[in-house]
């Protein structure tokens, strides 16, 4: 089920009057089965997956959550043990506790990477080896990468001790399954969803607004502008190399809007729908367009997949024993300066290569992921660089130096981002190359950007909505949007509700004649 | 409190009531263009007093003419036709009509029985936006709809049309609340000519029978006939292409054969008719033009006006006053199409 459905709006409808109709102590239950229901809409055989994640998730933090209990009590009554004694016994049911993690992790993640990256791996097989292996290919359930990181992130944290386990299987199940969130997040943790997801909501008219507004925006952003620059990006990158140079920076350009478009706008659908449930989801994004630097952009896009690989993956491997022991070897072999970098320059390798193969298994991702870490790292090691070049000349430290960051961070990382839709890395490569070497500037003015899909009048459609877009992140530097809307009078404030919604009812790119294209972060 | 509803009554009123407009804006107004479009809401206003209904696609409403109908033999007539209307759309005209009024008589033309399947979203709109809003509509959409429409769609046809606002003319402010008249008791008129001059050779068929999906609306039509007591005639209109064939012919004599119903294929009977393609079609042979469906008309008024029920009603005063009416705009058209053609040599616009 679509977000930009009827379907989709008609389900919305119907849990809404059902779960402020209900006795508050069942508003949790209700939406366990409407998140069943609209997982099952997706193939009633991917519960089965979701089943496995759920019930693995909560047996193994039931079982470490009762490990660290006894540990407590025993370790309650047994006060006078000897500090020895006492590590001793920590470390058995450390381990105890360990083994039902492992047992999870390797469960939820051998799933993953046999349906996701067999075919992928077979692929490569055989064409390093020149062997006829069969490739597999399984149906990938929708949005397994999102509840099952984010499920696992509740078992790790069980098992670091952050918050006991949720006794409760279906209360368990919710939180995996949480409909807004299933397609394309955010990742979500359980201390903060659980505090709002479990409660007893009364209708609140306020938030309700607050959420239904939040809703019409991420339509806006949605269907006015991605969905209708999907066709030019398409074109651009079906025949690659029939639009060199001056186009190349066009699928920047548009498949840039488009994916911010798609992506923040199902966030901003899915935080509005849990707001006007009274449930409070952790914001995904931050203005990252403002962004100065790509390291600060990646603070502010995708943010819970950041944190979630930042909390996960990176500190634990970076204090690992491993990466002790090789910071101690490399403090000694290579000197002080590399020895300091080296284990944190492996971690941080190792977590783009991850975040690469989290969005997918083709090499375009593996090579987008190790691209972002390079400029990373580079940025970083040229950061003694850039303060004294900013000691150096007062204009970097002017408002316009600020405006040709944002804008450099924003093109550098489009020529990443492409990676995404050309065919494979040598023709992403290839084409950013023509940039250079035919740029052909006089097809922006002959008409050519007019057949490549959409019309001059869907450009004028995605330069107003670019707009609005850019004005409306400009004022939320000031704070929420919704609450300055909130204290205007009510007629011009009801006059912006009304033209949001006219704008995505007449704007919108939906319907016979458009080709409404999935979410893009579905298929992750 | 009180007060707090009033505020979310009215805000909700307010909302409709711009977004009913902003919809009125954008549906098509079929004024210049797939006039047809208008056909399907012109016959409410001609409801209420027809004792033969007509149903099917462009074959009915180019080639008979209501108005030749009542001139000659006092028969009250309406066309139902929507372009390539397909069988269980004319089954569900005949439902709605039977919401407004009984007839004695209904035509079926036949061509659409080669159809199965809904033909296009195009086709749906024209033949099922015009319907006034009734369980019927409902059904006829359900059974039309092809795999990328909605039902929603037809509900709020701003969310089929709104991707218009890009090609808003002034006709789409002008006709927002009201529609220009096309046609006379669902006759389409056009005075010009075209004549047959080489059919092309029709396509052979793999297989030539009818499916079970136009059989069973076949038999539902009979029955809905049958239950209202009115009589169920089937014809091929008088149109040379598309190619009928004769499998398909003899299936449909088999079936009024067995079903005692009448069938009259206008193609059969050329002579009876005087239709002369040379002369009475403005498309080669797709359709008749005026000249062509008077004759039609004049020919098949015969038949109709023996069928039970049908009677000559110019006695009625008030429905001759009615008819005068109609004859008045059917003369100021034909006035009008014939000036098109003599200053410009053809016809560009029906008014």
């Amino acid at each position: 089920m679509s977000f930009v459905s009827f379907t989709f709006l008609a389900f919305l409808a119907a849990v809404f009057l059902l779960y402020y109709l209900i006795p508050k102590r069942f508003q949790w239950m209700l939406l366990l089965a409407a998140s069943l229901v609209f997982y099952a809409f997706a193939g009633p055989t991917y519960l089965i997956y979701m089943a496995v994640t759920i019930l693995s998730t909560w047996g193994a933090a039931y079982a470490m959550d009762r490990v660290w209990t006894r540990q407590d009590e025993y370790l309650k009554d047994n006060k006078e043990l000897s500090r020895e004694d006492k590590k001793a016994y920590k470390a058995a049911q450390k381990k105890k506790a360990r083994l039902f993690l492992a047992l999870c992790l390797i469960l939820n993640l051998g799933i993953l990477a046999v349906i996701k990256y067999t075919g992928f791996v077979l692929q490569n097989i055989n064409n390093i080896f020149g062997t006829q292996i069969r490739i597999l290919r399984f149906a990938l359930p929708l949005g397994i990468s999102f509840y099952m990181f984010q499920s696992l992130g509740y078992v790790i944290d069980v098992y670091r001790r952050k918050y006991p386990a949720e006794k409760n299987l279906a209360k368990c199940a919710l939180f995996t399954s949480f409909f807004p969130q299933l397609i394309q997040g955010p990742i979500s943790r359980f201390d903060y969803l659980s505090r709002t997801l479990y409660g007893q909501h009364d209708f609140d008219g306020r938030q309700f607004a607050f959420g239904f507004w939040r809703v019409l925006w991420g339509f806006f952003k949605k269907l006015v502008i991605a969905d209708r620059l999907a066709p030019v990006v398409v074109t651009l990158t079906g025949k690659a190399e029939n639009y060199p140079g001056v186009f190349v920076l066009g699928t920047i350009l548009f498949y840039g809007l488009q994916i911010y478009g798609d992506f923040t706008g199902g966030i901003d659908i899915t935080i509005g729908v849990a707001q006007m449930l009274g449930i409070k989801v952790t914001e995904n994004f931050d203005r990252p367009f403002f962004s100065k630097n790509i390291a600060e952009y990646w603070r502010r896009w995708h943010i819970t997949m950041g944190t979630w690989f930042k909390d996960y993956i990176f500190y634990p491997l970076s204090v690992s024993q491993g990466m002790i022991k090789l910071s101690k070897w490399s403090r000694e072999k290579l000197g002080p300066q590399i020895g300091k970098r080296l284990p944190v320059y492996i971690s941080t390798i190792l977590v783009w290569l991850a975040t690469g193969i989290w969005h997918g298994a083709a090499w375009h991702f593996i090579v987008w992921g190790l691209l972002n870490c390079v400029v990373i790292l580079i940025s970083q090691e040229l950061a003694p660089l850039y303060r004294r070049f900013h000691e150096r000349f007062a204009f970097s430290n002017t408002r316009a130096w600020d405006v040709f960051q944002v804008f450099r961070t924003f093109w550098l990382m489009g020529m990443i981002r492409v990676l995404d839709v050309y065919k494979d890395v040598p023709t992403t490569f290839k084409m950013l190359g023509t940039i250079f070497t035919t740029p052909n500037w006089g097809k922006l003015f002959d008409g050519s950007f007019l057949k490549l899909g959409i019309s001059g009048a869907d450009y004028l459609v995605v330069l107003f909505g670019t707009l609005v877009m850019f004005f409306v992140s400009l004022a939320k530097g000031k704070g929420d949007v919704r609450e300055m809307l909130a204290e205007k009078p009510a007629v011009p404030r009801y006059i912006c509700i009304w033209l949001l919604l006219a704008a995505v009812l007449v704007f919108g790119a939906y319907g016979i004649g458009y080709d409404a294209a999935q979410f893009i972060y579905n298929q992750f | 409190m009180k007060k707090k509803v009033f505020k979310i009554i009215l805000l909700a009123a307010i909302v409709i009531a711009t977004l009913g407009l902003l919809q009125a804006l954008l549906v098509p107004k079929y004024i210049e263009e797939n006039e047809e479009g208008v056909l399907a809401g012109e016959y409410y206003a001609n409801a209420g007093s027809n004792d033969v209904l007509f149903v099917g696609d462009c074959e009915v409403y180019s080639n008979f003419s209501p108005i030749t109908l009542w001139q000659e033999y006092g028969i009250t007539s309406i066309i139902r036709g929507t372009p390539s209307q397909t069988i269980w759309q004319s089954y569900y005209m005949i439902e709605d009509t039977l919401r407004y009024e009984t007839p004695k008589v209904v035509v079926y033309n036949v061509f659409s029985m080669q159809y199965d399947k809904p033909q296009s979203e195009a086709y749906n709109r024209l033949a099922l936006d015009g319907m006034k809003w009734s369980k019927v509509k409902y059904n006829a959409i359900k059974a039309s709809m092809t795999d990328e429409e909605t039902v929603t769609s037809y509900v709020f046809p701003l969310l089929r049309f709104h991707s218009r606002w890009s090609e808003l003319r002034g006709e789409d402010f002008k006709y927002m609340f009201r529609s220009l008249q096309l046609s006379h008791n669902g006759y389409v008129m056009r005075v010009d000519t075209k004549p047959v001059t080489e059919l092309p050779q029709p396509v052979p068929r793999a297989d030539y029978s009818f499916s079970e999906t136009d059989w069973y609306w076949l038999n539902k039509m009979k029955d809905l006939c049958t239950a209202k007591g009115i009589k169920l005639v089937l014809i091929k209109s008088g149109s040379c292409y598309p190619h009928w064939f004769d499998e398909w012919d003899k299936q449909i004599v088999d079936y009024a054969e067995k079903n005692k119903l009448t069938y009259i294929n206008f193609l059969q009977h050329q002579s009876e008719t005087g239709i002369d393609y040379t002369k009475d079609t403005f498309d080669a042979g797709l359709h008749l033009n005026l000249s062509g469906a008077e004759k039609s008309s004049r020919w098949f008024g015969t038949f109709l006006k023996d069928m039970p029920g049908v009677t000559d009603r110019r006695d009625d005063k008030g429905l001759t006053n009615l008819w005068n009416a109609k004859i008045d705009f059917y003369e100021a058209m034909k006035a009008s199409q014939y000036k098109q053609l003599e200053e410009t040599g053809k016809v560009t616009s029906y008014r």
